[in-house]
């Protein structure tokens, strides 16, 4: 289908190197609800390295925190229209670097 | 651990933390450092280069048993386009001295090598700890932490914001501003692996000498921004970085372009077989001088990538780090041994002390930069065109005469920027460098 789907497919495949570990039930970022996504929101559809944002059928962007690498891009990115709530995962929670 | 109170809380286990953590247990202070990592490194991401200099001016020894990749011997400046390059090299056998000014490292491993010595040297270390907010007594002045660890209070007399980049504690604390969209960069990164040989025969090195490729051009597609290539011993750093405004207005994703650029012509021979271990990604602060934020206050310091401290036109971050941390360690060992208390006025030796060094006069230096590369984003799209184009007609032997070719070339610059443009561009910049 669509370029932008094709990449979210290559972006799993690299996560898949990746160590996490994982607090089942407990995301640590937020997508508020809403109606209409702003721009600065719905841009995290491609913005976030690790693909972690799509928009849903009803346009709404949601989130699936699985695979975040914790840069903070998504935070800064809406921090004025505040639509997100981010915090870091509990301690030792989420991302592990084997390199970094 | 509620009751407990030590002379300075550091909070971070990055370079910053590290060098601020050693320098202080070193001298006797009680100290504790918080990471949120289950290791010192496991949240942490970097190119990575190290400069020796700052290293030794905290570890004089580090080479006997620091984790070092390989010592940079060579230097590559690349402008590119979609299909070719254009480069500045510098290679020396100067490089291979007794004691290396700069190596390539990897920074997990290296993070928890330096955190091994900030224990030795007696701080404490507690892992899988997240910061969530300041304490402060009655009167505003910061007296210590609480943490997710069983909602932990913990007390001391200074905190030491080693944080990085994107700062929650101080930032949700008031003590500095959001960061702005247009002041910090976003870069991916990935490990590829490949045996030594394979790496040495490539790059024409022997032993541990090392080669760094640094990359501006297209393949930022008109957005501010760099690509790297750094040769470790068994393995590739290999990734591309843009400001995080630029990507948001633009439709392209960080992993396409990290793609993209990975498959250019010149860098794809260079990583051919090699295995990916690990994907990564780390904000970097780039709004240099004007983007500092407030440094110090009643019962705080900040140092760090949380300071802003990056010198993004000589992709300097670590050694700045690890100097702004000794910096304000040093200082809190003085001001302890005087008996003075940890206050905005008397902590504020840390940014006068600060203002003596490479750190502060560097980034002073640049302060233009990130206003400047930001309004002219032609930098990164028209002259590597301009360049690449200019080298082909010039390299390139078809018959036509080189007098002919010169007026080509000239022409083509005259005719996409004209010359009042050119002039302009070239002044802008000397401006924005002095």
């Amino acid at each position: 289908m669509s370029s932008v789907q094709e990449s979210a497919m290559r972006v799993e495949e690299k996560l898949y190197q990746n160590r996490y570990l994982v607090d089942a039930g407990r995301p640590h970022i937020r997508v508020l609800p809403h109606d209409k996504p702003s721009k600065a929101l719905l841009s995290l559809t491609h913005t976030c390295p690790a693909g972690c944002y799509e928009q849903n059928e009803r346009g709404q962007v949601e989130i699936t925190t699985d695979g975040c690498m914790e840069c903070g891009t998504c935070r800064i990115v809406t921090a004025k229209t505040g639509e997100i709530e981010w915090n870091y995962p509990r301690g030792g929670f989420g991302v592990l670097y084997k390199f970094g | 651990m509620s009751d407990e109170h030590y002379d300075v809380i550091v909070v971070g286990a990055g370079p910053s933390g590290n060098a601020a953590a050693y320098t202080m247990a070193k001298e006797g202070l009680k100290v504790l450092q918080l990471e949120r990592g289950e290791y010192p490194g496991s949240k942490n991401v970097q190119g990575a280069i190290l400069y020796a200099n700052a290293l030794e001016q905290i570890i004089p020894d580090f080479r006997e048993d620091a984790p070092l990749e390989r010592h940079v011997i060579e230097q590559r400046m690349w402008t590119m386009d979609d299909a070719s390059h254009v480069g500045m090299h510098y290679r020396s056998d100067d490089f291979n001295e007794e004691k290396p000014n700069r190596y390539t490292i990897i920074r997990a491993q290296f993070d928890k090598w330096f955190s091994r010595k900030v224990r030795d040297a007696g701080a404490v270390l507690l892992c899988e700890t997240t910061v969530t907010e300041l304490l402060r007594d009655s009167n505003g002045r910061v007296i210590g932490v609480r943490t997710d660890r069983n909602a932990g209070k913990v007390f001391a007399d200074v905190v030491i914001l080693a944080e990085g980049v994107n700062g929650l504690v101080g930032q949700r604390s008031g003590l500095r501003k959001e960061v702005a969209p247009d002041s910090v960069a976003l870069a991916v990164k990935e490990m590829h692996f490949l045996p030594r040989e394979v790496i040495e025969s490539r790059f024409n090195l022997k032993g541990d000498e090392g080669v760094v490729i640094e990359a501006m051009g297209t393949i930022t597609k008109g957005m501010t921004g760099t690509g790297f290539l750094y040769t470790n011993q068994e393995s590739i750093s290999v990734g591309i970085g843009c400001i995080v405004s630029d990507f948001a207005d633009n439709e392209t994703t960080p992993y396409d372009l990290l793609e993209a650029f990975k498959n250019h012509p010149s860098i794809k021979p260079l990583l051919a077989d090699a295995e990916c271990k690990e994907y990564a990604s780390h904000l970097i602060p780039e709004g240099g001088y004007n983007s500092i934020p407030e440094l110090v206050g009643d019962g705080w310091i900040v140092v760090g990538d949380a300071g802003q401290f990056v010198n993004a036109v000589h992709r300097e971050g670590s050694n700045l780090a690890m100097t702004t941390g000794r910096i304000a360690a040093e200082t809190v060992v003085w001001l302890k041994r005087r008996r003075d208390e940890m206050s905005k006025a008397n902590l504020t030796e840390y940014t006068r002390r600060l203002e003596q060094t490479f750190v502060m006069k560097d980034m002073k230096k640049y302060r233009k930069i990130p206003g400047y590369l930001h309004n002219n984003k032609h930098v990164f799209t028209l002259y590597p065109k301009l360049f690449t184009n200019a080298a082909q007609s010039w390299f390139r032997v078809d018959g036509v005469d080189k007098r002919s070719k010169e007026k080509e070339i000239m022409g083509s610059f005259r005719k996409s920027r004209s010359v009042l443009g050119l002039v302009g561009d070239a002044f802008k910049l000397a401006k924005a460098w002095r």
